[in-house]
Parts: C-alpha cells; sequence; structure tokens
C-alpha cells in the first residue's frame, strides 16, 4: 500500500477511480471543486472509464444522477453549500426511488451573507432526506468512506444513496499524508453495480408513480425501514474495510473516554483538534474525553447510549443553528438520551459559523465553560462562542 | 396495387404502448398525442416524464398505464433526468454490459418545458445528448388548475391571467419554444398536432433515426382548461393549424419545411369562438392577434421557401 501527500480533494477523487465509477455528473462550487476538476482529468486521459455530464445546475447534476443510476451505472457527484439547497428537492427523489447515488459534500455555511467557508448547516440542512450520511474528519479518512460508501449504498437490502461529509477546505484543500488501496484489492472490496429493477426495455418497469393516500405512508414507513436497517450493513463493510486496511471506523468513536466524566462530542475535522485540547486536559489529570460522530443517518442511538454512559456532562458542539430552535446535533442527542433513567447533564454550544477558526486552547475554554455552566445548572439554552461583543 | 401504395405506409400498429384505462379528462388531446408518439417510438424507448397531467393520469400506484420503461421524478428536471438516462446507457454499452439500441425520450408539459424546466432543457440541447424532447403543449398549466405559462397565447383566460373588467387574460405573446430550440442548433425541430396523426408519427419516427437531440413541440387541445365541448378536440386541433395560430412545420439543420401549407388561412376567429378561454375577447383585441399570425405565419413560410432548393 502506497502512502502519498496528496490534497483531501484528490485523494476522493483516486478513490472514486478506484471504485470504477461509471458516470459523474458535476457542477462547480467551492470548496468542492477540485474533485470533479481532477475527475474531469482521469476521464480525458482515459484513467477512468466514464461518462462525465457537465451539467448546467446543481438540480440538473443530481437529476442527471438519478437518470444514471436509474439504468445501472455506478454514479457519482459532489457538491457544497448553496449547490446542495439547489439539489434539495431531488435528494429526497434519489433516496425515494432507491437510487444509490454517491456524494461528497464539502461542507460550507450557507447564504446570506455569502460565506464559502467551513460550517455545517448545508449538512443540516438535508438532514431529514432519507440518505445515509457520514462524516469524515481527515483525507485519508475521505478516502476510505468513499470506498465504503458504495459498497454499502448499492447493497442490495440498502440501496440508498449516502452522502459523505468532508469540511470545506480543513480536509478538501489540505494535503495529508494518505494511504492508497491497490485496484486489485478494491476491486474484491467493490463489486459491479447492478440494479436490480433497471429502466430496460426487455422488462419493462414504471419507476417513480405517485402514491395516493392509502398508499403513501407505507411507502415511506418501507424507506424508513430500510434506512434504518442499513446501519448493520455500515458496521459490516467497515468492519471488512479494517479487515482490508488497518482502519477501523464505527458510528460513534470515542477518544480517551473510557475514565471521562466530561465528555466534548463534534463532528467533522473540528474532532482533530479538539483531540489536541484533551490531550493537554488529560495530561493535566482532568477526566475529560471526546466522542466523535461518525454516522449521522441513519442516528447511531444506541451506540451513543452506550458511550456517554459513564459521563457526568456532555457538551456539544454544533458547527450551525437551527435558527429559532435548538442547535441541531444537540437536539437529536437530547432526543435519544431523555428516555434513559441516568443521563449526562447537556451543554449546548455553537461555533466556528462560517469558518470562523477554533484553536485547540479555544476547545479546553470551551470544555471548561461547558462544566461551569453544568455545575451552575444553566442548562436551558444554548451559548454562541467566541461572538464578537 | 395503386390503392396498396396508399394505405400501405398509412399502416399504424394495433399495440398500445401507452395503455386504455388512464384517468384523463374526456377527449383529451393530451392524452391521444401521447398514445399517438408512443405508437410511433416502439418499445425499445426509455421514456422520463415530467410532472403534470400526463404523469398524473397514468401512474398512480399501484397501476400504470405503461408499457414501456417510463421513470417521473420532478417537475422540471425532466430534461436533465433523460440526459443521464442516456449517458448511463452510453458506458454501459461501451463496458459492454448494455448491447440494445434504445432511444430516450423526455416528455414535459409546456410549463414544464417553457417555464420551470426551460434550464434543464437548454443544458441537454447544449451538451447534444442523444434522446428525443416533447414538450405536449395545451398552453397552461392544467394539472393544477388552468394557470397561465409562458406558452399561454395572448388574450386567453387561465386562473392566473382572468379576463376582467381591466384585463384581456394573458397579456403577453405566447413563448416560440421551437424556434428557441432551433437557436440550439440542433439536428431536428418539429411542431405536431393529434389531430394530424400521421404528421405526428411520421416525424416522432423521423427523431428516432436522428443522432443527437430532437425536440418535437406538439399542440396537445385540452377540453378541460380551453372550455371547449369535448368532441371538439380534433376539430380545434384542425382549426388551430388551418388558421396558421399553430403552423406544421420542421427545422432539419437550418432547412425549414412547411408541412402543410394553405393558399389562404382561416380566419382566426373560427378558431377563437369554439373556446370558452377567448370568448371575451374583442373585436380590436382579435384583429391584432390576426395581424400578429399573419405576420409570424408570413415570416415562418419565408424560411421555409428560401431554402428550397
Ligand atoms: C417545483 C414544483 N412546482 C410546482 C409544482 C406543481 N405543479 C405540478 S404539475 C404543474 C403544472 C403542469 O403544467 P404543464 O407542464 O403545462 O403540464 P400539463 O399538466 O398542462 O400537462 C405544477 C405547477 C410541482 N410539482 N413542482
Ligand atoms: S386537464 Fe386537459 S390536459 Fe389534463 S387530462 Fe384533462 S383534458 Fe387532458
Amino acid at each position: 500500500m502506497k502512502r502519498t501527500g496528496m490534497e483531501g480533494s484528490f485523494a476522493i477523487a483516486e478513490a472514486i477511480k478506484l471504485a470504477r465509477v461509471e458516470a459523474v455528473a458535476a457542477y462547480p462550487i467551492t470548496p468542492q471543486t477540485h474533485i470533479v476538476e481532477r475527475l474531469a482529468e482521469f476521464v480525458a486521459n482515459g484513467e477512468l472509464d466514464a461518462e462525465y455530464i457537465p451539467v448546467e445546475s446543481e438540480h440538473s447534476a443530481m437529476s442527471a444522477c438519478l437518470g444514471t443510476s436509474a439504468v445501472g451505472a455506478r454514479t457519482f457527484t459532489a457538491t457544497a453549500s448553496q449547490g446542495l439547497e439547489l439539489m434539495h428537492e431531488v435528494l429526497y427523489v434519489a433516496s425515494g426511488l432507491r437510487l444509490p447515488i454517491v456524494m461528497t459534500v464539502a461542507n460550507r455555511a450557507l447564504s446570506a451573507p455569502l460565506s464559502i467557508w467551513t460550517d455545517h448547516s448545508d449538512a443540516m440542512a438535508t438532514r431529514d432526506c432519507g440518505w445515509i450520511q457520514i462524516f469524515a474528519e481527515n483525507a485519508q479518512q475521505a478516502f476510505d468512506l468513499t470506498l465504503c460508501a458504495f459498497r454499502i449504498a448499492e447493497d442490495p437490502i440498502v440501496l440508498l444513496p449516502t452522502m459523505f461529509h468532508i469540511d470545506g477546505f480543513y480536509v478538501s484543500h489540505t494535503i495529508e499524508s494518505v494511504e492508497f488501496l491497490e485496484q486489485e484489492v478494491v476491486d474484491k472490496f467493490l463489486p459491479e453495480y447492478r440494479h436490480p429493477y433497471p429502466l430496460d426495455p426487455d422488462k419493462p418497469v414504471t419507476i417513480g408513480a405517485f402514491g395516493p393516500p392509502f398508499i403513501y405512508t407505507e411507502a415511506k414507513k418501507a424507506h424508513e425501514a430500510a434506512l434504518r436497517s442499513s446501519k448493520k450493513v455500515i458496521l459490516r463493510v467497515w468492519q471488512e474495510f479494517s479487515k482490508l486496511s488497518g482502519r477501523h471506523y464505527s458510528p460513534v468513536e470515542s477518544y480517551k473516554a473510557e475514565d471521562a466524566d466530561v465528555l466534548l462530542l463534534c463532528m467533522g475535522s473540528f474532532s482533530e483538534t479538539a483531540m489536541m485540547a484533551i490531550d493537554k486536559m488529560q495530561a493535566e489529570g482532568q477526566k475529560v474525553g471526546l466522542i466523535r460522530l461518525r454516522l449521522w443517518r441513519p442516528f447511531p442511538t444506541e451506540e451513543l447510549r452506550q458511550a456517554v454512559s459513564k459521563a457526568q456532562v456532555l457538551i456539544i458542539l454544533d458547527r450551525a443553528l437551527s435558527l429559532g430552535g435548538t442547535p441541531p446535533v444537540c437536539s437529536e442527542i437530547q432526543a435519544a438520551l431523555y428516555p434513559l433513567k441516568t443521563r449526562p447533564k447537556i451543554v449546548s454550544f455553537v461555533g466556528s459559523l462560517g469558518g470562523r477558526e477554533i484553536s485547540a486552547q479555544g476547545f479546553e475554554e470551551v470544555i471548561r465553560h461547558g462544566v461551569d455552566k453544568a455545575k451552575q445548572g444553566e442548562l436551558d439554552e444554548f451559548e454562541i462562542i467566541g461572538v464578537r461583543e | 396495387m395503386e390503392s396498396l401504395a396508399i394505405y400501405v405506409p398509412r399502416l399504424v400498429t394495433t399495440k398500445e404502448y401507452f395503455a386504455p384505462g388512464h384517468r384523463a379528462c374526456m377527449g383529451c388531446g393530451e392524452a391521444l398525442a401521447v398514445r399517438l408518439v408512443c405508437k410511433a417510438l416502439g418499445r425499445n424507448i426509455i421514456i422520463a416524464n415530467a410532472t403534470g397531467c400526463m404523469e398524473i393520469v397514468s401512474s398512480p400506484l399501484p397501476s400504470t398505464s405503461w408499457e414501456v420503461p417510463w421513470i417521473h421524478t420532478l417537475f422540471e428536471n425532466t430534461a436533465a433526468v433523460a440526459s443521464g438516462i442516456e449517458a448511463g446507457i452510453k458506458v454501459l454499452r461501451r463496458k459492454g454490459k448494455y448491447t440494445k439500441r434504445t432511444k430516450v425520450v423526455a416528455m414535459a408539459g409546456d410549463g414544464g418545458t417553457a417555464d420551470i424546466g426551460f434550464q434543464a432543457l437548454s443544458g441537454v440541447l447544449e451538451r447534444g445528448h442523444d434522446l428525443i424532447y416533447i414538450c405536449f403543449d395545451n398552453e397552461a398549466y392544467m394539472n393544477t388548475g388552468i394557470q397561465r405559462s409562458s406558452s399561454t397565447p395572448l388574450g386567453a383566460s387561465t386562473t392566473t391571467s382572468p379576463a376582467g373588467k381591466v384585463s384581456i387574460g394573458q397579456t403577453t405573446w405566447k413563448k416560440n419554444m421551437p424556434a428557441i430550440a432551433v437557436a440550439h442548433d440542433i439536428p431536428y425541430v418539429a411542431t405536431a398536432c393529434h389531430s394530424y396523426p400521421f404528421d405526428l408519427m411520421n416525424k416522432i419516427s423521423k427523431a428516432i433515426e436522428i443522432k443527437g437531440p430532437s425536440y418535437i413541440h406538439i399542440l396537445s387541445v385540452c377540453p378541460t382548461g380551453w372550455r371547449l365541448p369535448s368532441d371538439l378536440t380534433i376539430k380545434a386541433g384542425r382549426l388551430a393549424i388551418e388558421t396558421g395560430i399553430f403552423p406544421l412545420y420542421e427545422v432539419e439543420k437550418d432547412r425549414y419545411t412547411l408541412n402543410l401549407d394553405f393558399p389562404q388561412l382561416r380566419p382566426i376567429e373560427d378558431y377563437f369562438k369554439l373556446q370558452g378561454r377567448f370568448r371575451h375577447l374583442s373585436k380590436e383585441i382579435t384583429s391584432q392577434i390576426q395581424e400578429r399570425v399573419a405576420a409570424e405565419y408570413a415570416k415562418l413560410k419565408k424560411k421555409a421557401t428560401s431554402n428550397n432548393y
């Protein structure tokens, strides 16, 4: 297995090539652009035998993906922010029709004001669209999870589109050391995609018929059941992948959390910086640990409950607002823990909107401030950290 | 012998790919047009259909009127979905995983074509996908209850462009979609109407053979939206052509052909008076429209004659 220094976007493009993707729909938006640019080069050089569809908008990008996937071609696209929002309507169709499209989202804040920098507002706005959603923290994970995403999405009992999130710039534009897999290894891991009911004149099917009230609920229930039961496939695929690569992934990952009274929970590249804060505070003898939420949909309720069962305080750092409501990750976690008799006190913070940095020292402050709030019982409202007054 | 020579080319398959039992209104010209189109397309096709009357009347779960592979996803993205199907087949064929010669067909109403789906359509025509795009133009958003579209003709009363004390109904001229398609420099553009079934089916057969995008614009009479007795659908379609309001023509590359020409066009009143949607129009407005129709027809005729060789 070779190890190369490479930008996160290019590492993803390498994974797409190794996955022998057959159709790529592309529409540029920062910070996703490098992915589809690199794929265009691969196609132009004959390194990847795929149809490259340079569409006129993201709405059409996802729509073209519906078509390529429905005839049975392995399909990929990438987007961010406004592009993801423009796709919004089509995302529900992709999952409702059970088309295993794989998409990278290079997370970026939403307008207005216009911002090209990272936060998770775009991801959270698509929370309920019925896709499998996974967060990667660095280039290596992006490479690994891209390959896994196809295996998961195309599994005959899953057949659901899969979105994997990387933080814009932090992952997409940072050069890191990445360990790649050989083509033969990937070929074995990832068999050919065959949709069980493709559009085919020899076996005509009607796809996307309309659902009167007597059948709509049942269709949605089936979708919900499929998404939930995808978790066992996700676990199996990640396990297989770990045998292949030595790298382990699970829905909820704990970092130095065994004896921790206080846990910090976050998603995406943040957790890399947060680890530094945890290391330092533990060295000082403090009982703090870190929880990284890897799988966002289906929501890993069981694993989360398990991971926080011994903690007294759980500090949740959201990178998005739910304007006028509770921050999205926090509200999910509150909902997951509420039925338990004993549960940690939850402190909710929102930070790093539109690309504002939080340093390792910043994370220490967040944890300290969270513990104070928990002691004082100030658990009612979330707080946006680092606001300049 | 002689009568056979006339008869045989007019033989049409008895096979229906748009099966009976759909829920279109009585006398629906759009349903008739779809049926004729499907006969001409045959079975080796894949259809992507936009939201609108035809999708709704043909596909309430758990039944379907489609005897060919058919996909509906959204209102405005049909061209894009079709382009994906075409691209998908292309790559699978290259890799030896798909061996049939299948034509991809996109179908949408005038709203799904001239308004909300306009961008996706333009993208597809510009990228040159090998597919047929068919607009079934009933001159309004019929599925949602007769609202105006940019394809509604001037003076027509609809629920969002109602005729009133100070309004004539639709205040803008019908968008010229075929001309816009021609401007994309595609190999084949044609207009058609269900009231001329052989002309319509011939055009579809031609489009199947063409490599690259074709655009076919089919005037589809809607008795419900046009306020017209349902037994007058065919007649209304014929009058649209005989008055020159909707000429039947083809554009192959830059060559225009007027398929049905009339030494003398009928007055547009003949067409208007059948329909409730034009009932309120004054003589003045009618003659304004008449002038425009004559001018547009003359322009088209000039294009058609200037490329005669
Ligand atoms: C994004 C979106 N906006 C609005 C609608 C509602 N809608 C469904 S069909 C339709 C009108 C269809 O009109 P047209 O394309 O002319 O076809 P027709 O029904 O007349 O055949 C509208 C507005 C929708 N389905 N999706
Ligand atoms: S409303 Fe018009 S187009 Fe729609 S089904 Fe009825 S007649 Fe046909």
